[in-house]
């Protein structure tokens, strides 16, 4: 194996780890509040690709493309908690369960609008092609990728140690009722989460399905992944989000490349070795 | 020498930087009633879950009749004579109070391991469980459901609960609370017609309940040791009295 | 209480066994369809109504034996027996193993635990294409014969998966009131309380988790011989959340309502097919519905109670 395939693997290893972040994190983000696992998140992810598909077909503007998926699953998300999950405050099994009722709508509604076929969203001529640095060849739309979950990363990161909104944030997943009784608007906050978590996952399946193409199905594929992430990486962290990533997206990508009939296998076996050590995750403490 | 019924060494626990219990040494005699008793926050619900398993020593050393059970969990230490009731109470609220009795009473026997037969076919089970609710005067609310009981009733299953494993060793923690002085009268009645071979650690913020059914007693405070002795002793204690009245 | 359902359910299979030949083709096969499944929901409802532990990966184990029943059919022309033991035997295998990292978890982590795990077997049966033949999955598994009894015409498998059924049924409903089965109902009233009391929590847990796989891979071998045909959509996720589904629906913790709600699905998919290709959305729908206005399924509607 030449140094050239490690350092190839490695790089695609790391832009899937980027995307995994921006999924990951809504989703560990969405827990620390809510204390729900969202089973629509892949969805998010999902209908994110197809309205960023669409908008980026009809106004030709990646950018725009990208806000727009944001945007409107944000919203989605949005609804979903305001007028469904809060009606069932505490109960975990039929939170749930009603997530999972929604990612099978929204697969059939995916499946209604946009048609069985794989698509690939259009992406900006500036961000085609490759780029030589040292003696390897990288994509720069992979390089993009992983530009775009730094800054998200920072952003997030930011926002919750320097912000007023981000403090009340951390103040909720830490312990709700004690801050609701600081009169932190926690229903607000949860909202206000649910909605981000549901931007973040969205962009990440604009921006994905600009090389993994944006298909039927890639909801639930997706989603495993995501979960993978958030078990090695803790949920409610966002350094958790940020290592279990990276550990996902360098393991499979080796993993397929190397043993590719046991591919899910070589996401497993580490996941299993650090649960095994520690059952809530790298960094949770939840 | 007679193996002393609970034994701690310097027993501690820490929350981060909280020192939640520090350096406790108990030694109690088999047949002893001893009261726990402390201002709120003092750890005694802490040091009751470190007696009972329910949570890791940051240090020190927990001994059941000669028996070093520092890193035994739990349910190995129920196996080993050690019974707890909770501060809040913690039934069964979907089983009906024969069924939570059962499940109290079969917890020492292989029985609990049999899969084909009913649990209705185990007479010699059942009869325990009768017996369990017969001695606190629950034996008519066999077919009820736990969550339909009222409060002092549930209090009262929780004590069967304890005392149908036959327990060497009781941890009573706070076995008032939450009841009407008439209740409350009536469970300090039930507690001292006990087996007087049964060893009883209690947790009580009634004073009164707690020095009326206790010939010794243990003040924490912050987690530290800071009375020990006989009852009257500990009364006229001046730290003491210094921590109540002034409290 | 325990007495009438038993009642009910017997009712139910001497009926069910009553009318067996005067069904017409189509409606049979249906049920027979239903009638496996219906293991499988059992089989999820010890884990989920009488342990507490909700999980999302149990095709898993009606997929691992499903293939092995595939694969020593049409490669080594094994009989029913040996099929049937092996494709147990190994779905056991999983669960044992599986477990050892589930039951460390509780809770959330559980449930996704178990989901990526799930998805590991959709993994091997999609990609181990010298085993499995990946996406495009293992046909011609012929009808089984039990001593030399040909039960392949609709009436004899029919009545073949009945008596599976029924014997499921029983097994587990022996379970589920047994002391053992008692413990597994103080475990989700209260975990605590039963390492006070004296049970060592992990032990029942994982033994329920293991049996539990059991009665899933029963089913899968089951469901192998019915299909003829057996591929990964058999073990993805959508499989376990219909599961899932049709043990909410028909009201978890009490064995027949799962094997009901079984029903009503298989019966609504198939019924469904006919009119429109929008099954998953209606599927979604009456996840919601469920969840939203009878919470405690149709038996706990039938018994008037809203949890």
């Amino acid at each position: 194996m030449s140094a050239e395939f490690w350092i190839a693997q490695s790089f695609n290893g790391l832009s899937y780890g980027a995307l995994l972040f921006l999924l990951a994190s809504g989703l560990s983000l969405i827990f620390g509040v809510m204390r729900i696992v969202n089973l629509a998140h892949g969805s998010y992810f999902m209908l994110g690709g197809y309205v960023g598909l669409t908008v980026a077909l009809r106004t030709q503007s990646f950018a725009l493309a990208c806000l727009a998926g944001a945007v409107a699953i944000g919203l989605v998300g949005m609804g979903m908690e305001r007028f469904f999950l809060r009606r069932l405050r505490g109960e975990t099994l039929g939170q749930v369960l009603m997530t999972i009722g929604f990612a099978l709508i929204f697969q059939d509604l995916a499946l209604l609008i946009w048609g069985g076929d794989p698509y690939t969203v259009p992406i900006p001529k500036l961000l085609t092609g490759t780029m030589r640095l040292g003696g390897a060849v990288f994509p720069i739309f992979r390089i993009f990728i992983v530009a775009v979950a730094v800054v998200v990363g920072l952003a997030l990161w930011l926002a919750m140690d320097r912000t007023r909104v981000g403090a009340m944030i951390r103040a909720a997943v830490d312990d709700a009722e004690m801050a609701g009784g600081v009169g932190i608007n926690v229903p607000r906050v949860s909202l206000f989460v649910f909605g981000l978590g549901a931007a973040l996952a969205a962009l990440g399946g604009v921006i994905g399905g600009g090389f993994l193409g944006v298909y039927p199905g890639a909801d639930f594929e997706v989603l495993p992944y995501a979960f993978v992430v958030v078990i090695v990486g803790g949920l409610g962290s966002l350094p958790g989000a940020v290592a279990g990533s990276l550990l996902v997206g360098l393991l499979d990508n080796f993993g397929k490349a190397l043993f590719p009939e046991l591919s899910y296998f070589t996401l497993f076996a580490p996941m299993a070795i650090i649960l095994a050590i520690r059952p809530t995750g790298l960094f949770g403490r939840v | 020498m007679v193996d002393l019924a609970l034994r701690l060494d310097d027993v501690c626990r820490a929350f981060g930087g909280l020192q939640a219990v520090d350096r406790v040494t108990l030694t109690v005699r088999p047949g002893e009633r001893r009261a726990l008793i402390g201002p709120n926050g003092a750890g005694k619900t802490t040091l009751f879950n470190l007696i009972a398993g329910a949570m890791p020593l940051s240090s020190g050393r927990i001994a059941l009749f000669g028996r070093d059970v520092t890193h035994a969990p739990a349910h190995q230490r129920a196996a080993f004579g050690l019974a707890r009731t909770f501060q809040i109470t913690n039934l069964f609220p979907d089983l009906s109070v024969l069924e939570n009795c059962l499940l109290a009473v079969q917890a020492h026997s292989p029985v609990r391991f049999s899969m084909l037969r009913p649990v209705g076919r185990y007479p010699a089970l059942l009869e325990r469980a009768r017996t369990a609710l017969q001695r606190l005067e629950l034996e008519k609310l066999g077919p009820a459901v736990v969550r339909n009981l009222s409060h002092g009733e549930q209090r009262q299953l929780e004590i069967a609960l304890a005392l149908a494993g036959e327990p060497r060793v009781l941890l009573l923690d706070e076995p008032t609370a939450g009841l009407s002085p008439a209740e409350s009268r009536l469970m300090a009645g039930l507690l001292r017609r006990l087996d007087p071979a049964i060893t009883v650690l209690m947790i009580e913020h009634d004073m009164d309940i707690a020095l009326e059914l206790s010939d010794m007693v243990t003040v924490l405070h912050y987690g530290r040791v800071i009375a020990d002795g006989p009852r009257e002793q500990v009364k006229a204690d001046p730290q003491v009295r210094e921590i109540y009245l002034g409290a | 209480m325990i007495a009438r359902r038993a009642l009910l359910a017997a009712v139910v299979i001497v009926v069910l066994a009553l009318i067996g030949p005067w069904l017409p083709a189509y409606p049979l096969t249906v049920l027979t369809q239903a009638l496996i499944v219906a293991i499988l929901a059992m089989s999820l409802d010890v884990l989920l109504g009488y342990t507490g532990l909700s999980s999302l990966g149990h095709a898993a184990y009606f997929g691992v034996g499903a293939y092995v029943v595939a694969i020593m059919t049409t490669e080594h022309q094994m009989g029913l027996l040996a099929c049937l033991a092996a494709g147990v035997a190994l779905a056991t295998v999983t669960a044992a193993v599986f477990g050892l990292f589930a039951i460390r978890a509780t809770g959330t982590y559980f449930l996704m635990i178990t989901l990526a795990l799930g998805m590991v077997i959709w993994g091997l049966a999609y990609r181990w294409v010298s085993l499995t033949k990946g996406d495009n999955g293992i046909a011609g598994i012929p009808r089984p014969t039990l001593f030399g009894l040909e039960l392949g015409g609709p009436v004899p498998f029919y009545y073949f998966c009945l008596v599976c059924a029924a014997l499921a049924w029983a097994l587990m409903g022996l379970l589920v009131i047994s002391p053992f089965g008692l413990g597994l109902r103080g475990i989700r009233g209260s975990e605590g309380r039963m390492q006070a009391l004296g049970y060592n929590v992990w032990l029942h847990k994982y033994t329920a988790f293991v049996l539990s796989g059991v009665f899933g891979g029963f089913s899968g071998t089951l469901w192998a011989y019915y299909n003829g045909f057996v591929s990964p959509n058999d073990v993805q996720l959508v499989t376990s959340v219909e599961t899932l589904l049709m043990v909410a629906l028909g009201g978890s913790g009490t064995l027949i309502g799962p094997a009901l709600g079984a029903g009503v699905i298989v019966f609504l998919k198939n019924f469904v097919s006919v009119y429109t290709k929008r099954w998953l959305l209606i599927l979604g729908g009456v996840y919601i519905g469920v969840i939203l206005f009878a919470p405690s399924g149709i038996v706990g509607a039938l018994r008037g109670r809203r949890r």
